[in-house]
């Protein structure tokens, strides 16, 4: 009895069913965001207000000013170093030290954030290191790092070299080799990896609780401290602007993801 | 020809930066935290004592090392309130681990079936909610699952419930939260697992009379098994850990680990109980992560 191809019954209702799940909550979430009554029973019609107040909201402005900052500061840093450490474990064969490298390396994206937030809080204090926006730009760093080496590594692993090898047979050095073959193909991947680091330093809440000080306070911190207290219509706000701004940015990557296409690709740069 | 060897080498120098950062930032922070630990709390700046005064001289050292000791660790063993915590941890990793995996197994593998031209865009929107905000999307489900929030809406219009049920501050919504965040971190690795799969190999199995069922679990899974090691490891290491989503979700009778860990640094400012609680999580999480770590190199190797 041959297995049927293609999509099963079940196949597609798993698929159904997750995306509902995934989707629906922050669907509603949008939709709240615009309701004109305080209350989450009541449907007051469509209202722009707490929008109004949330740009009202100095605290939060500052808060949502820094996250921007430190996410564009740390996320540029992190995808230097992740890139860096994509090339040399995946073209740099067997070193010394490997093992440890890509250990410590990958160990960040499973370890506890409670773990990592107050090691590097810790770190700081024994360096007396002032806490504040760099404390906080240099812990995200440290955790976005790795997710940029995972991205920009897949694509490196599954970059066709027989590309590279023909240009260095043409009589490039390596570094040339690199620059002008290998470069080229994976910026999508690159980007890519720019942007997961700073939605995720965007995101991140347990590290910055740790490592920031007095007065640098992330959107994520205010939104938490706010939540704790219950439901307020004002955050459905912020959290639709956060997503509005993350779906603009995916969006502009894939439309320049796919204007770059090139030959030589085997696979999405993610 | 070409010499590998001319590549490998500069490509090596690549390394240095990130080697530096990781070691700075990443490994001699896990040295102060277990030199914290085995200090006592202090109302001082910094809180805790003994403080190793490098200028003050060898003595002060020496003095400094006699006056470390490993009180908290007794204290985390032996006080209930402790290991129950980290009891519960690896309890709800567990089960949200399994229901994580039961989800994620058949959504990844109808991505995988999914015609060749759809399966990026698939991807793409398993990855969209991983990328919008953690904390935004846990709150939507507050704002879904609270007293007089839409799920009580739902059931009372339809009447199969005749007053409001109590869905927060539960183990439900915990659950809930948990399999809600960390299901991309299941289906992706299962899902790259799957689309390399060969499409031929389930064929011949089926060409050779085995039933559906028996092509599943005698030729799908056992192939899928890195995916679903990678993704188990993914979740349950983070979940061991995780404090927001109980710190929201859950009710405060029992406290994860991640919390108690909190708590202790943050409400009770006794940091080196908090850095015992950091290391004895490490202790217990050392062999899922020597796990984590052989399966990504191994993936790494097989991919060069």
């Amino acid at each position: 009895m041959k297995m049927p191809k293609g999509l099963s019954h079940f196949n597609i209702a798993s698929l159904a069913l997750g995306a509902a799940f995934l989707y629906l909550p922050i669907v509603i979430l949008v939709i709240y965001s615009f309701n004109a009554s305080r209350l989450v029973t009541v449907w007051g019609g469509w209202s722009l207000r707490w929008y109004y107040e949330f740009f009202n909201d100095s605290a939060m402005i500052e808060a949502a000013w820094m996250s921007v900052r430190v996410g564009a500061v740390s996320a540029s840093i992190a995808t230097l170093l992740g890139t860096a450490a994509a090339v040399a474990l995946s073209r740099g064969e067997g070193f010394r030290g490997r093992t440890l490298f890509s250990g410590m390396l990958y160990a960040p994206l499973v370890m506890p954030e409670v773990i990592t937030g107050l090691s590097l809080l810790l770190l700081f204090v024994a360096l007396n290191a002032e806490r504040g926006f760099w404390t906080v730009t240099i812990a995200h760093t440290t955790l976005t790092m790795c997710f940029v080496a995972v991205v920009v590594q897949s694509r490196l692993t599954a970059l066709d070299r027989s590309l590279e090898e023909a240009a260095m047979d043409l009589g490039c050095d390596p570094v040339r080799a690199f620059a002008a073959v290998t470069l080229p193909l994976i910026i999508p991947s690159i980007a890519a990896g720019w942007m997961l680091a700073f939605t995720l330093s965007l995101d991140d809440l347990v590290i910055a609780s740790f490592t920031t000080g007095p007065g640098s306070a992330t959107l994520p911190i205010r939104i938490y401290s706010e939540v704790r207290l219950g439901v307020k219509p004002e955050i459905n706000a912020i959290c639709t602007l956060v997503i509005a701004v993350i779906a603009a940015v995916i969006v502009s990557a894939s439309v320049a993801a796919k204007l770059s296409n090139q030959p030589g690709e085997t696979a999405a740069p993610l | 020809m070409s010499d590998h060897s001319i590549f490998t080498r500069p490509a090596r120098f690549a390394a240095i930066a990130p080697y530096v950062w990781m070691v700075l930032f990443f490994l001699v922070p896990f040295g102060f935290v277990l030199k914290i630990s085995l200090s006592q709390t202090a109302i001082s700046q910094p809180p805790y004592t003994p403080v190793f005064d490098f200028a003050a001289g060898w003595a002060s050292i020496e003095a400094a090392f006699g006056a470390l000791s490993s009180d908290n660790f007794h204290l985390l063993l032996s006080d209930d309130l402790y290991v129950l915590s980290y009891l519960r941890s690896l309890v709800v990793a567990a089960v949200s681990t399994s229901i994580l995996l039961a989800i994620g197994y058949p959504i990844a593998y109808g991505m995988a079936r999914l015609p060749k031209q759809w399966q990026p865009i698939a991807m793409m929107l398993v990855i969209v909610p991983f990328w919008t905000s953690f904390l935004i999307r846990i709150y939507a489900w507050i704002n879904i699952l609270q007293h007089d929030g839409l799920l009580n809406q739902i059931l009372l219009a339809l009447r199969l419930v005749s007053a409001p049920v109590v869905w927060l501050s539960t183990d439900s919504a915990m659950y809930l939260g948990i399999v809600y965040s960390y299901l991309p971190f299941m289906i992706l690795p299962l899902y790259a697992v799957l689309a390399k799969m060969e499409p031929a190999l389930e064929e011949a199995a089926a060409d050779l009379g085995a039933s559906p069922r028996e092509v599943f679990w005698l030729v799908t899974f056992p192939l899928s098994l890195p995916g679903v090691g990678a993704g188990v490891l993914l979740c349950f290491i983070p979940i061991v850990g995780e404090f927001v989503i109980p710190d929201l979700l859950a009710g405060s009778n029992a406290l994860m680990i991640g919390q108690t860990l909190w708590l202790e640094f943050f409400t009770n400012k006794d940091w080196p109980v908090a850095s015992a609680t950091a290391i004895v999580l490490l202790a217990l999480l050392l062999v899922p992560l020597l796990l984590y770590d052989r399966l990504q190199r191994r993936q790494l190797e097989q991919a060069r």
